[in-house]
């Protein structure tokens, strides 16, 4: 199934692991929050996508069903 | 669907014939200007008529072929709205939203004071119809006057057992993300008048984990009507893609500024007509309110106030908001001034918000007195790119619209500001009082 990482921004403090992580898809702004892709996770993406969703510290990257 | 005798004498028919401009519209503002003070449930069930019994689903058919869309500023369906709440499971509540948070709107103020019953009708008669007991009016903390309004006048329907529904009445610190649907759900819950992450919708799961509809004070009014006299006579004012009347706020630089129940789908010039004409030469027009857009006047006179127009040009009509600004004021002073109290206004539960917006603010302050410091223009325009869409509620998307339409609308200015050499008035420092007001803070979210 397509997916796209998404956030809730009340739960992100900006750690930035996510971009650590996952630098091929998630930059950070200047005040060091995550800024999320348009476009769906690319399969060969999509384990690493896995991974930042699980180690985000607050919970609050998410991988969300695309609306077709 | 009958209609009270007495009705049709005191509520025009309003039929309007395709060559008659669109303008003024009497019917939630029926008397207003005769006593200019709160109707009782007597007189309002005079001016009226009573509510009639609907069977169950038929408002909400009556609601959705008006046509009738929210006149709190998102603009959407209300009958879609409706019918998603009824068609949850477990019982729903009903939420009227009268906070009012937007600085240049009046509107529902001027409603609840002068016809509390017309909103009341409305919030119990679609109590009813999506299936709640109970109905909920938020009103803000500040404006005691009002509640103690409100107040009286559902005890004067408890005292005439004239509902079928319980109405409380509360009291929410008012700041400006604080009369956000999400914002009321987390305060009735017990939580701060701050948005929540969605979803979950409030249709969903709301109030105490209920189905829960929550309309602007005035769509509730028109849902009144719409009961009364149903979809056919609502759709005799407006547009057809606009239908009905809208309550409007004009402020600046007309000669009578104010709050005037208009056909939806009016021009912007002739609303600025209405409220008396330019009392000076006016330059621009902010459109919908601090969440909304700058205008070169010019551009906007024959637009419709109706967002089906308005979206051609990236503005939306708001809660109906109108603010002329003077030639003789500066449209990047003004802004940067709003700015910065949007700014503050922020939940401060969001990084891109929290740390964009005073960033944005303070760019537009150095716009505004002409002090860039660094490459000013490329920092603002990245930093608005930045923020919108990346909050839980809409906050910094509507601030981001109002920087961007300034830097359009008042293009020539913000050039020469950004090249050290600021227009007359904001070198002088002159802000005219009435264009642009800032409210006193809120003080608290519980």
């Amino acid at each position: 199934m397509t997916r796209r990482l998404a956030i809730n921004p009340i739960a992100c403090t900006g750690h930035g692991l996510c971009a650590d992580l996952l630098p091929e898809l998630i930059r950070l702004d200047e005040w060091g929050y995550p800024m999320m892709p348009e476009h769906p996770v690319p399969d060969h993406l999509a384990a690493l996508a896995r991974r930042a969703v699980r180690l985000c510290p607050t919970l609050a990257l998410r991988l969300e069903p695309v609306a077709q | 669907m009958t209609m009270a005798p007495d009705m049709r004498a005191t509520v025009p028919r309003h039929a309007r014939p395709a060559d008659r401009p669109l303008g003024l519209v009497k019917r939630l503002t029926i008397g207003w200007r005769d006593t200019d003070r709160v109707t009782a449930l007597g007189t309002h069930l005079q001016r009226y008529g009573a509510l009639p019994p609907h069977p169950p689903g038929t408002l909400i058919e009556a609601v959705t072929s008006a046509g009738l869309t929210g006149r709190g500023g998102a603009g959407f369906p209300t009958g879609v709205k409706m019918r998603a709440v009824a068609e949850r499971r477990g019982p729903a509540i009903v939420v009227a939203n009268g906070m009012e948070s937007e600085p240049a709107s009046d509107k529902d103020e001027a409603l609840l004071s002068r016809a509390p019953h017309l909103v009341l009708d409305g919030a119990a008669a679609a109590a009813r119809e999506v299936g709640a007991t109970t109905v909920a009016v938020c009103l803000p903390r500040a404006k005691q006057w009002l509640l103690t309004l409100v107040r009286e006048a559902v005890a004067e329907r408890v005292r005439a057992g004239y509902d079928l529904v319980a109405i409380e009445v509360y009291d929410l610190p008012h700041g400006y993300v604080s009369s956000s649907e999400s914002a009321l759900v987390n305060w009735l819950n017990g939580g701060e008048a701050k948005p929540l992450a969605v979803p979950p919708r409030p249709f969903e799961k709301g109030v105490g984990r209920r189905p829960t509809m929550i309309s602007n004070v005035e769509t509730f009014a028109h849902i009144a009507l719409i009961a009364r006299f149903g979809p056919g006579w609502f759709r005799q004012a407006g547009l057809p893609d606009a239908p009905g009347s809208m309550l409007i706020t004009t402020s600046g630089a007309v000669a009578a500024p104010g709050v005037y129940e208009v056909d939806a789908g009016i021009t912007i010039g002739a609303a600025l007509s209405l409220s008396g004409g330019a009392a000076e030469h006016i330059a621009s027009v902010l459109v919908g309110g601090y969440f909304g857009s700058w205008h070169d006047t010019a551009e906007v006179t024959t637009m419709p106030l109706a967002s089906s127009a308005l979206r051609r040009i990236g503005a939306g009509p708001g809660a109906g908001v109108i603010v002329a600004l003077p030639a003789h004021a500066c449209g990047l002073r003004e802004t940067a001034k709003v700015l910065g109290w949007l700014a503050g206004e922020g939940a401060q539960q969001c990084g891109p918000c929290m740390f964009g917006l005073p960033a944005i603010a303070e760019d537009f302050a150095q716009l505004a007195t002409g002090r860039p410091q660094g490459q000013l223009l490329d920092r603002l325009h990245r930093r608005l790119g930045m923020v919108s869409g990346r909050g839980a509620c809409a906050h910094p998307d509507g601030a981001v619209r109002l920087a961007r339409s300034a830097l359009a609308a008042f293009a020539a200015d913000a050039r020469a500001h950004a090249a050290g050499l600021p227009c007359l008035p904001a070198r002088q420092g002159r802000s005219p009082a009435n264009a642009m007001p800032i409210p006193a803070s809120a003080g608290g979210w519980r």
